[in-house]
Parts: C-alpha cells; structure tokens; sequence
C-alpha cells in the first residue's frame, strides 16, 4: 500500500486514487480482506467472501488503468453484495438452509452493473433468511454482530451488508430493502442507507421476498458515497418489467446544491411512539435543515400509521407464492418423500426458518378463497390510503423527515420471542416502500454510545432533493455517530 | 348409450370446452429460449423459465400479438388486462405458480360459427404459461402409483391461449366440430400449428345434462386427458349416458374433475368439488398491466385476413350457383386446408365450381402443401377438361395426381399418360367387345340386374386402360340393352 493511502477510507476517494493510478486496486483490495480477515471472524458479516474473484477482479482495473482506459466510476472499490443477490459461480443463501449450496448461473444486473463500473465484489453478507426480520437474527447462518456493540444487532435484514460498511471492511455495500430492510440497519449501524424510488434499480437476479415492496439500495459510509453507488445503479433494465423507463438526473451532481427553500415536512405522527433519542435527533435534524435555508414546518399523515398492518398481509402474501418455488424438486435441499407432496412438505419443513414459516403461512392464510376480501384486499385498499397520505403531503413538502427506527440497536435475544415487537422495528420505514416511494438514512447523533439515523423520505424519483437533504442533515450531524470505526469486539460472545 | 336414444327419452346434453392452444411464436412466453416441439430434454431452458431464484418475467409481444389475432378472430373485444398469479404446488411448474390471467382478460365475449352454421359463444380468451412434462415411470404411469417420475421443462413457458366456450353445445358431433372449427381458425391467423398428436390444443370439457326445455344447467364434471377429436366425442356421450344413468337412477350427479381413459372408454374421478385448489390468485407484480392501444387492436384485425367461416360462405356461394346446396364436409376440408382460393380461382376461369370442390377436397387434400402450391389456371383447365368429358373421373385424379408431384400442364400430361379421350368409335367398339365376351353378364344387365353394370364397365375400362368415359359408358350399355 502506498505511504499516503489508508484503508479504510471513502469509495469516491479510492476510485479517484485508483483513476489517477496513485494506487492499484489490488493493493485496495488486499487490504479489504486483509480487514474483513482480521474481524470477521467477531462480527459475521459475510457468508461467503471471494478473494480469489476480488483480486483477480481488481487485477483487471489495474490493467485498464495502465492501458490508459477507463475503468469505471468505482474503479477498485471493494464492495459486499447482500447474500441474496445472485452470483454466477458463487453460493447465494438468501440466509436460508433451502438453497445452502445453490450456486446461480446467472448474475444479478446490479451485480452486473457494479462489476462493470470497477466495483470489485469481496464476498456475500449476512441477512435475515429471505430479508425477512429486522435484527439478521433470522439467519440461517448465525448472528451478525453490530460493530458498535458486539452483544446487539446490526438491524436487519441487510445486517451483514450495513456492519460491514460500518466496521470499514468496505466501502460499499449493497442491500435489499422491503420494508426498511436497508435504512433500519444502516440507521442502527451509524452509516448511510438508500432505498431507491420502486422499479429505479433492477430486481432482476434479487431473490424475491415480496415482489411489489422489494427494492435494492446501497450502503456507504457518506452520503456522497452512496450517491456515487445510487448513480451507478440506477437505469432501466428490460430483465425486469417493472422497471422504469425515465432516466434520474445523477443524484452526485445535486449534493452541493444545498437546501434553501426546499420545503421540509417533519412526520409528527412518527415522533408518538419513538424513542427520546429518535425523536431529538429528529428534531436537531429539523433545526440544521432550517439554519440552512429549508422551510421546516411539522406535518400530521395518520394514514402513514395504518402501514404497517397493511404491510404483514401484503408481504407474506406475495413472499407465500414468491417462495413455493423451493420445493425440492428442482434445487437446493430435498428430504425425500413417498410422494411428490410429501417431499414438498418435508423439504420445506426442514429448510425453512420459524420466521419464513410464519409468513409463509399468514400470507396463504390471507390468499385464501373466502378470506381474501377481508385481507389482502383491504390491505390493498389501506395502501393506496397510504400512497394518498403521502401525496397529499407532498403538495405542500418537497421532502419528509423522521426517524428511521424508534430504537437504537438493540440486545442480541431481546426481541427473538416477540415476532411482533421485532415488526414495529420498521414502522416508520414500511410506509415508503407500500408507496414504492425512496427513502435515506443519514446517521445524525449518538446515543448512549450507539448510532441514530434520521430519515429524508421523497416522492417518487425525488431522489434529487432527498439527496440534497441528506448532504445537509450529514454536514450537521454528528461526525463520531458514523462509520467507519474500528469495531467493538469485546465481549463479544454468542 | 347414443346422443340419439338420450335425447328420444328427453335429456339434453350440454357442453362447454375449455381450449388451451400453444402459440407458435419463436420463443417463450416470459423468456427468450426457444418454443421448439420435440428438443431433447431440458435444453431449452434458462433462468425465468425454470424459475430460479431471482429470475424475472418480461412478456413475449409477439405472443401478445397472437392472442389478439384470436380474440379479433373470435370476435371478443380486445381489452386492456391484468396478469395473475394462480398458486398450486405440481413439480412440472417451475415456480409453483402459473402466471395467468384472471379477471381481466385479453379477449372478453365472441364467437364460434360451426361448420354446420351454429354458433357457440365465447366467453373469453387468455394468455397465460404453459407447464413443464412430468412423465410418471413405473407403477401405472400415474404420479400416485410411479416409481419415479421426470420432469421436463421445454414446454414450461410455451404461451398458451385459454380459449372457454359458453355451455352452447349440445351433442358431442357439435364438440367435435367446435374444436375442428376453432382448429381452422387457429390455423388460418397463423397462431398455432393446432396439432392435438402434439398437445398443441388440449381439450377440457365441462359436461352436464338437463331435461330438455330446462332452464337451469345440470351439474357438470370437467372431464381432463381429451388429446383427440376421438376422444372428446366418446367422452362427451359416455359421461352423458353416466349422467343420465345417475339421474334415472334418483342420484345426484357430483361437481368434481374427471379423467377420460381412451382405452377403457371411460371416465373416473380424479378429485371432488372439496379436493379442489385454492388457487390463491392475486396480481402478479413482476409484470404490468398489458394496456393495448387502439391502433394495435386495429392494426391486428385489418392484418387479419378472411377467416374460414367467411371463407366457406364464399366457396358455398359460388358451388350452389347450379342451384344445389355445396357439400358441407369438403367445404370444410378445402378451407382448412387454405385450398379454397385455388377452387375460386378455377370458377373464375371458367371450371365448373362443384368439380373443382370435389377435386381439391380429395385427391389435393391429401397433399396440401403441393397442392397449395399448383398453378390455378392448370387446375382449372383440368377441371374444364374432365367437366366436358375429355378426361373420365379416373383419368383426371392420375393427371391431377401428376400435375401434384412434377406441376405441368394437363393436356400434355394427359398425352404423354395415353388419356387422350377415346373417339365415339373406338368407345363403341370397346363396349360392344366387351358385351361379347360376358354374354351371361350382359343377359343379367338386360334383365334388369343392375350391379352388373359395374361388372361390364370394369371390363371397358381394363381393355382401354381407363381411357373411357365412365359416363359415356353407363350412356352407351343402356343404349344397347333397349
Ligand atoms: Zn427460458
């Protein structure tokens, strides 16, 4: 490593480095897995870390680079994928025992699209199985531990992603967010969490919880950071119809641009329930917007409230039938059975987790002929009241703010008996993916040692002034709330 | 028991077909492998149509295309429509779930004209995925009772367009023809091959029966595995008769799915009314609403060419311009097999129109793609040449046959087959040789033993080596016995 380069340090400053041949990406990448080498083994961020492909990867920036080519906006960074991103050649979990040993054919386009800017991939992170839970409790594979304190959670279920940019093992990170699956570990990590506007960032090759809320959006440790990875991502994709035509203006280029006018909503309703620490940093949050120029004024969307309810029937309804596909037959485990339905079931008792069952059975339960009016209809009924909620405010409000989750982290074991104590850990994050609208968490403050995120919520495709927030709300917060950070490893048991 | 006896004792059939029909686009539904009939096992698969993890479906616009080719056709109005997910566990669905659609179709209403001028309504047409193949090996080749069973894949993702009927037929000859008539029309706007051998177009019936004059419908069993015409027929009066029998007997008759068994003849139950599935259908998120705009709709129907009912009333049309009503088989038989602009084309140069039907109905029938293919104006002077008696009935098939394999012109091949028609004398004295030599046969004609006729004929016909007119030698035998 050259005298003048420290690892960890920002994406866009090893790209730069690495353009500008100060450094080779080899060298970056030798030093990311010298790092997730050195703690890994205490947090458990990754289920898979492939340093024979990383370095052979950053070897081959390091060869555009001294051809005078261009080898991408993130040449050299190192970068996690969320262990349900499928990658050719490479064992994808999604955290579960069903596909333990299943290696895709295939690539994500996000994995695709990263690899092709000069991101280089280090390994595959920890989630709760299927990106179902809020803690990566649910993992089939172990706990991870939150660098900040090893004896609680990251926040799930991208945990593995959101500790592993919090610890600075990398840079960058990639997620899936569901109903807040990358903003609540990212706020309980202290680093900055994306969910992109719905259909802004291709599902294609993203194992698919609920098909209608799912989203992948990016982990850094700033705010221009992940712009820099929300820029690389963003872009239509024809392998998924879902996504969407129109182009976003680089959010990179707006975060300069301040927050002078921009009309700022603080959520009250989401200032109820939260904890003292939530809620102030809130609030100090409202002030640094407004000292700024943002005119900041509190907003009441009760309807916002009603989304969470609305979300566990229409989730695990889509998860039920997202995930009948792991039957045995054709990959992944098989427990061998007198008949094709006793195989099916045998199979599927033994690979899934307790929570995947739970949801997988709500979510039939609520398909169910006769029950499916009462249920996922009126859920569907309560989401477009949720959608109106937000519409109606985003007349008056270029963006919202809030807490991202009601809590710091929390202990490892504390809500695993408590199914729906563990669900209220995405209140305030549910809302924004029923109406298929973005979102960011932006570490703001500490609390008894731990990190507290602050939300910037936006319409669809407001990336732009949510990203703008943020830059302002980062500027003002504070600087020791955030990672990278050497992490805590003592104590840490289990 | 027949449709014939059911009906004399009052009890009135009434079915209505569920049709699904593989599109022959080039590739699949939701991926681009290729829609081939026939490839080894499990090679023409990828990620989306064998459902791994992750993978996603981006809908087939030419297979679009195809189900508003069928629905413009059917006469249902194209409207906008909405994908479905119908969940159901079964190892030949890759992911456990059969992308659909439920209650917003792409063709809603339409019709079917039989052959025989009936008309069966339609009540709507959708898209949606086919399934993988299971084949079951040992025990009695039934997933209950095998050993094993194999899965292949080709076929999952095949479009399919689901074609229901309204319960408006009522016998299974009208079955038959429904599916015969919609066969053509599948054919005719280039959708499908409609081959049944292939599984092309599989058949599900719903069969109940009713006193005749009834308002209400009987309740009805969906018979499954009808993968002939054959089949469909015997299945639809054999679960009539079982109906019926139920009936007569003071039973009640059980909604539930059956299976038709070709070789037994008969139906058995495959699962009740309470075994059903719960389909759990519910919009598919990975796709969008399918929004079609007006001037798609109408640039598939002004593509659309002349269907075959219209093209039979047209055939229909010029043959009974000699006052007698066309054959209603080789009408049929000429439309589908795309025959009917080579007969119009030989009514417009002249040929009798009824002779060219009968001609291109057999003899071109039995090679459609040659016949297709053959000069108009040389089929019409064939025609012309049989019609003014120049060429016997036998004579014209040989040439016909000829001009079929090599093309050419008819006289000439008449010439070189020695066909040139025999003159008056030379028939004469062919019929008086062989009057001659069967005396015994020629007292029996003279005695009115009309099946001789055909003896004597036979004989002319051998020593010209079919030159004569058979006509002309039925006109001459009954000339010289009076
Ligand atoms: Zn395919």
């Amino acid at each position: 490593m050259s005298a003048v380069f420290e690892y960890p340090t920002s994406a866009l400053e090893i790209a730069r480095a690495v353009r500008a041949g100060e450094v080779r990406a080899r060298e970056v990448v030798e030093a990311a897995l010298e790092r997730i080498a050195s703690f890994d083994g205490a947090l458990h961020c990754f289920l898979t870390v492939t340093a024979d492909a990383a370095l052979a990867a950053a070897d081959a920036v390091d060869a555009v680079v001294a051809a005078g080519g261009d080898p991408g906006p993130l040449a050299g960074v190192p970068l996690a994928l969320k262990d349900n991103l499928c990658t050719r050649g490479v064992p994808t979990t999604a955290g579960s025992r069903i596909l333990e040993g299943w290696v895709p054919p295939y690539d994500a386009t996000v994995v695709k699209v990263v690899a092709a800017a000069g991101a280089v991939a280090v390994g595959k992170t920890n989630l709760d199985e299927f990106a179902m839970g809020s803690s990566t409790e649910n993992s089939a594979y172990g706990v991870t531990h939150n660098p900040w304190d090893p004896n609680r959670v990251p926040g799930g279920s991208s945990g593995g992603s959101a500790a592993s940019v919090a610890a600075g093992l990398v840079p960058l990170a990639l997620g899936s967010d569901t109903g807040g699956s990358v903003r609540q570990p990212a706020s309980l990590c202290g680093v900055v969490g994306v969910k992109p506007t719905y259909g802004l960032v291709s599902r294609y090759g993203l194992i698919a919880f609920a098909s209608s809320l799912d989203q992948i959006g990016p982990f850094a440790a700033t705010v221009a950071d992940a712009a820099a990875l929300l820029d690389v991502i963003a872009g239509h994709d024809p392998a998924d119809s879902t996504s969407l035509e129109v182009g976003l203006e680089p959010v990179s280029r707006q975060l300069e641009a301040g927050v002078a006018g921009l009309r700022v909503g603080v959520i009250s309703d989401f200032l109820v329930d939260a904890s003292p620490s939530c809620v102030a940093a809130v609030r100090a949050a409202a002030e640094v917007l407004s000292r700024a120029g943002a005119v900041v004024e509190e907003v009441a969307i009760p309807a916002l409230m009603l989304g969470l309810s609305a979300y566990y029937l229409v989730a695990p309804a889509e998860a039920s039938s997202n995930l009948a596909r792991y039957d045995g037959v054709r990959y992944g485990l098989r427990v061998d059975g007198p008949d094709a339905a006793q195989m099916n079931a045998r199979s599927r008792s033994k690979g899934f987790g307790p929570e995947v069952k739970r949801r997988i059975m709500l979510g039939t339960y609520v398909l169910s002929a006769g029950y499916y009016d009462a249920y996922y209809g009126q859920a569907q009924r309560v989401r477009t009241l949720v959608a109106r909620g937000f519409g109606e405010a985003y007349e008056h409000f270029d963006v919202l703010i809030g807490p991202t989750s009601p809590t710091v982290a929390f202990e490892i074991g504390a809500k695993t008996q408590d199914p729906l104590a563990m669900y209220l850990s995405d209140l305030y994050t549910i809302p924004t993916n029923l109406a298929g609208h973005p979102a960011v968490s932006v570490p703001f403050s500490l609390s008894e040692g731990l990190p507290v995120g602050v939300q910037v919520l936006a319409p669809t495709l407001g990336e732009g002034p949510m990203f703008r927030a943020a830059a302002v709300i980062e500027h003002g917060a504070d600087p020791g709330a955030r990672g990278p950070i050497e992490p805590r490893l003592a104590g840490a048991v289990r | 028991m027949t449709e014939n006896g059911s009906a004399a004792r009052g009890w009135e059939t009434v079915v209505g077909l569920e049709v699904h029909c593989e599109l022959s686009t080039v590739t699949k539904l939701f991926c681009s492998c290729p829609n081939a009939f026939g490839s080894e096992p499990n090679t023409n698969v990828c990620p989306v149509c064998l459902g791994l993890p992750g993978s996603l479906p981006v809908l087939n616009a030419r297979a679009v295309e195809f189900a508003m080719r069928i629905g413009t056709a059917l006469g249902s109005s194209v409207e906008a429509s909405v994908f479905h997910r119908k969940n159901y566990f079964y190892p030949d669905m890759p992911k456990d779930y059969q992308i659909s659609q439920y209650d917003a179709p792409i063709n809603v209403g339409g019709h079917i004209e039989l052959a025989d001028g009936t008309l069966v309504g339609i009540v709507r047409a959708h898209i949606e995925e086919d399934t993988g193949k299971t084949t079951h090996v040992g025990g009695g080749g039934r997933i209950h009772d095998a050993d094993y069973s194999l899965v292949d894949y080709n076929r999952a993702g095949v479009p399919l367009v689901e074609i229901v009927s309204a319960p408006d037929i009522r016998s299974a000859e009208q079955a038959r023809s429904y599916v015969t008539e919609l066969r053509a029309i599948l054919v005719a706007t280039g959708t499908s091959d409609g081959r049944m051998e292939e599984g092309s177009l599989r058949v599900d019936a719903n069969i109940s029966v009713r006193r005749a004059g009834d308002a209400e419908y009987g309740t009805r069993s969906e018979v499954k595995n009808l993968n002939s015409l054959r089949s469909l027929g015997r299945a639809v009066d054999y679960e009539a008769a079982r109906q019926i029998g139920i009936l007569e007997a003071g039973g009640t008759v059980a909604q539930e799915t059956r299976h038709w068994n070709e070789e037994e003849g008969r139906t058995s139950s495959l699962r009740s009314k309470e075994e059903a599935y719960d389909y759990r259908y519910f919009t598919e998120p990975d796709l969008v609403p399918l929004v079609p705009s007006a001037e798609e709709v109408a640039a598939v129907a002004a593509a659309l060419g002349p269907l075959p009912a219209a093209r039979r009333h047209r055939l229909a049309e010029l043959v009974a311009a000699d006052g007698a009503p066309a054959p209603v088989d080789q009408l049929a038989t000429v439309v589908g097999l795309g025959l009917d602009d080579l007969v119009a084309a030989a009514a417009g140069a002249g040929a009798d129109a009824r002779l060219a039907l009968a001609r291109a109905s057999n003899e071109a029938a039995n090679r459609p793609d040659e016949a297709r293919a053959l000069d108009p104006a040389a089929f019409a002077e064939l025609v012309k040449l049989e019609a003014a008696g120049k060429l016997s009935a036998t004579q014209s098939k040989s040439v016909l046959a000829a001009m079929l394999e090599d093309g050419g012109e008819p006289a000439q091949i008449a010439t070189r087959l020695g066909f040139e028609a025999l003159d008056p004398a030379e028939l004469e004295a062919a019929v008086d040789a062989a009057i001659a030599a069967h005396p015994a046969e020629w007292d029996r004609y003279r005695q009115g033993d009309a099946k001789v006729a055909q003896f004597l004929l036979g004989a002319v016909m051998r020593s010209t080596r079919g030159r004569a007119n058979g006509k002309a030698v039925a006109a001459l035998l009954e000339a010289r016995r009076n």
